[in-house]
């Protein structure tokens, strides 16, 4: 314990590194997740079939490899190298994207067809039907799995910790380096940091769920 | 294409040209893109300095392809890989089953901490994990990698399993009391078949995720696939990087989407036999977050979402439900 106390800066400095790999990964995967989303759910069938592919490959690479592409391959291929910590965020983004999109998906395709066609047949536009009746809706069905995506984020920060990000997995990594006695409170300390993000998201994700089931 | 889905109605003539044009004008899009990636790819490099490296696609950085021994560490990593998944996979199962148990048990002593013990599990990274077991109970690479998995995707699969029993129709553990079975056999006997099959395309998606953690083996020093492939490439020059990437790419690709190919045929296969194979969409995970159904009352939530236009397999299918 007096190891985690002695190191609370170093502890503390990869908990914020964690929660930017966090922010950013988890803004950079919504943009990425809502354009293949509106791709996927649009009525046109070839941009269907390209968020699909995108879908499909991004999500049976291993986060692993696109870290490494990120920090090992890229650097090769472009000309400037921006930090790690940024390389990293692109990665955990992309690799995070088509979870989002899948769930935005699944949203929007749980809202049963009648509820929209009960909203043409009463004269309503495509527009209105859509902000009026479909994505409220969608929304509150949207959100607890989205909470899960996120909450696989926060865990998936872990991963850049191998590839030259200090977050809390790579300082959790260097403490237990020079304190070969102390591993066990090291690395329980670190996790429940982890558990500070996780627990609580996915509490709200349970409250919003029992919510959205009375709604229905 | 005519499929009812929530927002449009389906497409009149003028609509149909519409969207063919957009289509051909996205094909051109995605085209260009790929052609200016790969033109780019084969453009030799200028440094600052000065120093020209040759291009992705030059012959120079591909020769290292014909050498046996290249593919006969390529063949040791996916064997390493392949091994490590396999066994995490059956003893995830098995310890999935045990900690379903645990947390359906009758008396409060056993429930309590097996929730706490899973909550714990899950809110964690697998790679701390691996580090733990490693530096703890120093197994060697191997073992913390398959143990961290077996931990971690245990507790998912156990949180799986709790939801299909839940979700099962009420009167199945009656109704094997009532014929004299123990409780521990009605579990074995009526109730996890049952929830194994309901919850089978979570199942399937959860081991896909197991199998793409394998790679975290590359941090822990595990040889899996990943690593190998990093050592290629410090070992026969930087230059290899990127065509050695590009190949460990693809045979995880072939890996993981035979997996979910084989098991939406499985899923196909156990609701033609009467199951209810039908998770829904929704059930994504991106490496472990515990699917949907992992949440309480995410079986609810998996049966409200099912039978949508559209409505993926589970995690597992992408879009291969879409057309049937």
């Amino acid at each position: 314990m007096d190891v985690l106390i002695a190191n609370a800066d170093d502890v503390f400095a990869g908990f914020l590194m964690t929660l930017r790999l966090l922010l950013f990964g988890g803004l950079g995967a919504m943009v990425i997740g809502l354009i293949v989303a509106t791709m996927r759910i649009s009525p046109v069938a070839s941009l269907r079939a390209f968020a699909t592919v995108y879908t499909e490959l991004v999500r049976n690479i291993p986060l692993t490899l696109l870290l490494f592409f990120m920090v090992f391959v890229l650097p090769l291929i472009a000309t400037s190298k921006p930090p790690y910590e940024v390389l990293a965020s692109i990665g955990l983004a992309i690799y995070t994207s088509p979870f989002v999109a899948e769930a935005l998906r699944s949203g929007i395709n749980g809202v049963p067809v009648g509820q929209a066609e009960a909203a043409r047949s009463i004269g309503l536009a495509f527009g209105q039907t859509l902000t009026l009746i479909v994505l409220p809706q969608a929304l509150r069905m949207v959100v607890p799995p989205l909470i899960n995506v996120f909450i696989a984020l926060t865990k998936n920060t872990s991963v850049a910790g191998g590839f030259f990000v200090v977050e809390l997995f790579a300082t959790a990594r260097q403490l237990t380096n020079a304190n070969g006695q102390a591993v066990i409170p090291i690395l329980i300390g670190v996790a429940c940091f982890y558990l500070l993000i996780t627990i609580p998201l996915g509490l709200i994700a349970g409250q919003i769920e029992k919510k959205v089931r009375v709604l229905r | 294409m005519t499929h009812a889905t929530v927002l449009y109605d389906a497409p009149g003539p003028r609509a149909r040209t519409r969207s063919r044009i957009i289509s051909v004008v996205g094909v051109i899009a995605v085209a260009a893109l790929l052609g200016w990636v790969v033109w780019r790819l084969a453009q030799p490099q200028v440094a600052v300095n000065g120093n020209v490296t040759p291009s992705m696609l030059s012959a120079s950085r591909w020769d290292v392809l014909a050498y046996g021994e290249v593919w006969r560490y390529i063949g040791s990593g996916v064997w390493n890989t392949l091994r490590a998944a396999a066994v995490a996979m059956v003893g995830a199962l098995l310890v999935g089953v045990l900690f379903a148990f645990g947390r359906l048990a009758d008396t409060a002593l056993i429930r309590i901490p097996t929730t706490v013990l899973l909550e714990f599990f899950r809110g964690m990274p697998v790679l701390l994990m691996m580090l733990f077991i490693l530096l703890v109970a120093s197994t060697g690479a191997f073992w913390a990698v398959v143990i961290a998995l077996i931990i971690y995707n245990g507790a998912i699969v156990g949180e799986a399993l709790r939801a299909g029993i839940v979700s099962l129709n009420k009167g199945q553990r009656e109704a094997g009391l009532s014929i004299g079975l123990t409780p521990v056999r009605t579990r074995l006997m009526i109730e996890f078949p049952q929830a194994f099959v309901q919850m089978l395309p979570i199942l399937i998606a959860q081991m896909v995720v197991l199998l793409k953690d394998t790679s975290l083996g590359y941090i822990v020093a595990y040889p899996e696939l990943a690593k190998t492939v990093k050592d290629m490439a410090n070992y026969y020059g930087n230059g290899y990087m990127f065509t050695f990437w590009l190949v460990a790419v693809v045979i995880y690709l072939a890996i993981n989407l035979a997996v979910s190919w084989f098991g939406r045929r499985m899923a196909r296969f156990a609701a033609a036999r009467g199951g209810k194979a039908d998770a829904g969409p929704g059930a994504t995970d991106p490496g472990g977050a515990g699917p949907t159904a992992a949440a309480a009352g995410g079986a609810a939530a998996v049966a409200a979402a099912g039978g949508a236009a559209g409505g993926a397999a589970g995690g597992a299918a992408g879009g291969g439900s879409e057309n049937s």
